[in-house]
């Protein structure tokens, strides 16, 4: 098992490198000049944007630009985006407030998904069965602007419940709308799949043996037939906190919420390639140990799978 | 009067503040009513830059910087100066100037405004070392070339000289009589001694003159909101009538929006597009339209093959005379734009709509159709490069309105034309600036001080940093120099007016609409008015 471990975390080694390096590629190599972004509307003069250049690098061909943000990593210097303000400064600005989002998210769509899944996978074919089915598609099938938009101007505007945007302090409250919002597409795929899983697994030999040596309903469902439908949806929700830490872009422009998606938006746009690079290799982090756990996940879920 | 708002819920007295708020200027605020002590909540875009004046050229940190700072002048609401540090701006060439700061003004860490808080913060924004991004504003300074030269390491122009604490005296490398109007803009601000010694450290936290000052060490929290309090030092005409003024970050309109109707957000400068049919019936009276000093052109490029010559000209005339300026700005923007008729802004002094050659700029189909005809003739049109409009669909909303001009000029003249949307600003910019455009570009011009010049001058005239389509006419450029150099600013606008009129004939870039700021403002404040540049006057705003 430590052995495993050890091996998984040295897996991160190239996953980084090679991450870093197409990513840096790629902002490198969007089409106009950054200094264009930096000097705006009207322009600046050539001496200033000679000087921009050099402070930034901007004259070096790729491979020194990228080697001089590979030598500021391994000094746990991120270097500044454009405005002058340290790398490192806006990741511990934005991730606590994506991660707080994404987290309160997983487990609306985790919690909310596998209860409703559940219950409409035993009573497949029945009237609740079919309205979540109903439900769910129109769910996947409406963009997530359109439902943002009109969850915000009904509870944030007509009902005033709660402030259409989040203030910066993110608090719990703020944040619950959003979160509803940015997991709702998800659950409606968690509930897919612990139905399928459940209808699945509720017919399988082993369930039948629990239920024939007498035990009770609630126990087979809970633990022989949940425990088995719980891989899918695992695998789903590890891979889903990633794309929900990056992917929030939409919902956080939306409410106004200050974090990672709307960063790299703009970092994108400027042509800020330190900064892109910078949060997308946290990403990347949070990524492969998100999965690394649900690996380790899958031998408690269940014990036929081992790692050596 | 430069309001339009329905005034169902004004009395008659109400009417009569603001007609004497509009006509008045200046200390428009002080006979209205209104909670003193409300801090208002309005919408701002995080600054893109450290909050150094020299070094801020764009609206979301410039409008903070203007209630942090007090130049030599400021504008009022009509665009008219009026002094703030300055007792006096002298000259009696338009090339050698005087100034004479008032006395006992301070900054908000105590130091004095003297002459050097000017004059050294002036050096620092033009010398190449620095790489300010507003150098260019100084560089009617003698000595300007010398210092802002690439790898140059003077740090002086020799133009400026501290005579003693309040006085200072500007040389101008030629004669230019609309200097004093730029005074007012954010690059002319004084800076205390311990901006220079650490640009960085005091952007974060700047200390100024003006109005407003931070609430505190990091009262900019980054992306999210700034915070400013009345400066009780502060004596001038535009002392704050309300407890503070806190710029809340947006990351889109539409979501201000949103906060604006729900009135979590006191003032909104911008109504967003999708917004623009719907706001008057959201906002009841509560809404503004004020022009300000801007316009939105499309520039052609010269070093285009259809677009030279004799051919060329008479084509630019038929395109503008084929966009239908009246029916776009009503359907597209509610009427909030006003088409163009020359190349600067109304509210600006000696603004005049019936140049010769405006009726170039009139929607007239026939006209336009015989003009392309008739350049056909001369030079047959290159049908393998059909018309393109480039602009950045990353901010601003342009998709609209360019597909309406296109569809309207696809209409009138039977010609291909497209909009060419490019990804981001940045990329739309740096083929422009390099002249590698394939077609025409959207071009616009926000005034930075309000003067005729300021549109003319870094647009048009050969070799200009904004001269998008390359356009180079000697006699132009000497009408502007000449106009530069007037004795006075009344002769001054007729020489820009000359020159415009040389424009009108050109048509380097078709002038379309000028802009007319949409703003709201929340059922928890009033006395909203916009300044000359679209800027709401915070400073005037109170609670209810």
């Amino acid at each position: 098992m430590a052995w495993y471990l050890v091996r998984r975390f040295l897996q991160l080694i190239p996953v980084f490198l090679g991450a870093t390096l197409l990513i840096y590629f790629l902002v490198f190599s969007l089409p106009g000049d950054a200094t264009a972004a930096i000097c705006g509307e009207k322009g600046c003069t050539p001496a200033v944007e000679a000087s921009i250049r050099a402070q930034y690098n901007l004259d070096e061909p790729f491979w020194v630009q990228y080697f001089l943000y590979l030598k500021g990593l391994l000094t746990f210097d991120l270097g500044t985006n454009f405005a002058g303000r340290p790398i490192a400064e806006i990741i511990a600005n934005v991730f606590p407030t994506t991660a707080k989002l994404a987290v309160m998210a997983l487990v609306f769509e985790a919690v909310a998904g596998v209860v409703v899944g559940l219950f409409a996978g035993l009573k497949k074919g029945k009237l609740f069965d079919s309205t979540v089915l109903v439900v769910s598609l129109v769910v996947i099938a409406v963009p997530i602007f359109v439902l943002g938009f009109l969850m915000q101007f009904l509870i944030g505007v007509k009902l005033e419940w709660t402030n259409p945007t989040v203030s910066g302090d993110a608090t719990f409250t703020e944040l619950i709308l959003p979160a509803l919002v940015l997991g709702l597409v998800s659950f409606a795929y968690v509930l897919r799949l612990t139905r399928t899983a459940v209808i699945e697994n509720a017919s399988a030999d082993y369930v039948r043996t629990a239920t024939a040596k007498g035990l009770s309903r609630r126990r087979v469902i809970g633990v022989h037939v949940m425990r088995n439908s719980m891989i899918p949806v695992a695998t789903f929700l590890g891979a889903d906190l990633g794309a929900l830490m990056g992917g929030a872009i939409v919902t956080e422009g939306i409410f106004n919420v200050n974090g990672v998606g709307n960063t790299l938006y703009r970092a994108v746009l400027n042509g800020e390639a330190p900064v892109v690079v910078s949060i997308v290799t946290v990403l990347i982090l949070i990524f492969c140990l998100a999965n690394l756990l649900v690996d380790l996940l899958y031998a408690w879920l269940d014990p036929r799978i081992r790692y050596a | 009067m430069r309001y339009s708002r329905t005034s169902k819920m004004l009395g008659v007295a109400a009417i009569a503040a603001l007609a004497l708020s509009a006509c008045g200027g200046g200390d428009s605020s002080t006979e209205s009513e209104g909670d003193a002590s409300r801090v208002i909540v309005v919408d701002g875009s995080e600054p893109q830059h450290p909050l150094i004046p020299t070094n801020t050229n764009e609206v979301g940190g410039g409008q903070v910087l203007d209630l942090l700072f007090a130049g030599l002048i400021s504008y009022d609401a009509e665009g008219k100066s009026q002094n703030e540090m300055a007792e006096s701006i002298e000259t009696e060439d338009s090339q050698n100037y005087t100034i004479t700061l008032k006395e006992g003004k301070t900054f908000t860490n105590g130091d004095p405004v003297t002459a050097s808080s000017f004059v050294d913060a002036w050096n620092y924004g033009a010398a190449a070392k620095n790489a300010q991004l507003s150098s260019y504003f100084f560089e009617s300074i003698e000595g300007y070339d010398e210092a802002a030269a690439e790898g140059s390491t003077v740090e002086e122009m020799s133009g400026l000289k501290v005579v003693d604490d309040l006085t200072f005296t500007v040389k101008l490398s030629q004669p230019e009589s609309d200097f004093p109007l730029r005074l007012g803009y954010s690059a002319f601000y004084p800076m205390p001694a311990e901006a220079l010694e650490n640009p960085e450290k005091f952007g974060e936290n700047p200390v100024g003159n003006g109005p407003y000052k931070f609430d505190g060490e990091g009262a900019w929290q980054h992306n999210q909101q700034i915070d400013l309090v009345p400066n009780e030092d502060y004596e001038g005409p535009r002392e704050a009538q309300n407890g503070g003024v806190t710029f809340k970050m947006y990351q889109n309109d539409t979501t201000a929006y949103q906060d604006l109707i729900s009135d979590n957000l006191d003032v909104l400068k911008t109504i967003p597009t999708s917004d623009i049919q719907n706001f008057k019936n959201d906002l009841g009276d509560r809404w503004i339209e004020a022009p300000y000093a801007g316009n939105q052109t499309i520039a052609i490029p010269y070093y285009l093959d259809n677009w030279d010559g004799e051919a060329g000209k008479l084509r630019r005339q038929a395109i503008s005379m084929a966009i239908n300026r009246d029916e776009i700005t009503k359907v597209i923007f509610n009427n909030g734009r006003t088409p163009a008729k020359e190349f600067t802004a109304p509210v600006l002094d000696g603004y005049s709509d019936s140049l010769e050659g405006s009726e170039n700029l009139e929607f007239n189909p026939e006209k336009a159709k015989e003009l392309w005809k008739q350049a056909e003739e001369l030079e047959p049109f290159d049908k393998s490069k059909p018309l393109t409009i480039a602009y950045n669909a990353d901010k601003g909303d342009h998709k609209t309105w360019v597909q309406a001009v296109v569809n309207s000029i696809k209409n009138e003249l039977g010609i291909e034309v497209t909009g060419k949307p490019f990804a981001s600003f940045k990329e739309v910019r740096t083929v422009a600036t390099e002249g590698k455009l394939t077609g025409a570009i959207r071009a616009g011009w926000q005034a930075d001080y309000p003067s005729l010049a300021n549109f003319l001058g870094p647009i048009y005239t050969t070799g200009a940093g904004s001269n998008d389509a390359r356009y180079s006419n000697e006699k132009f450029d000497k009408a502007v120099s000449e106009g530069l150099s007037a004795g006075s600013v009344e002769e001054g606008n007729q020489a820009m007016n000359d020159a415009q009129e040389m424009l009108l004939e050109d048509l380097p870039a078709i002038p379309l609409w000028y802009q007319v700021a949409q703003g709201g403002w929340s059922n928890n404040v009033e006395n909203v008015e916009f300044g000359w540049n679209g800027v709401p006057l915070y400073y005037a705003i109170t609670g209810k």
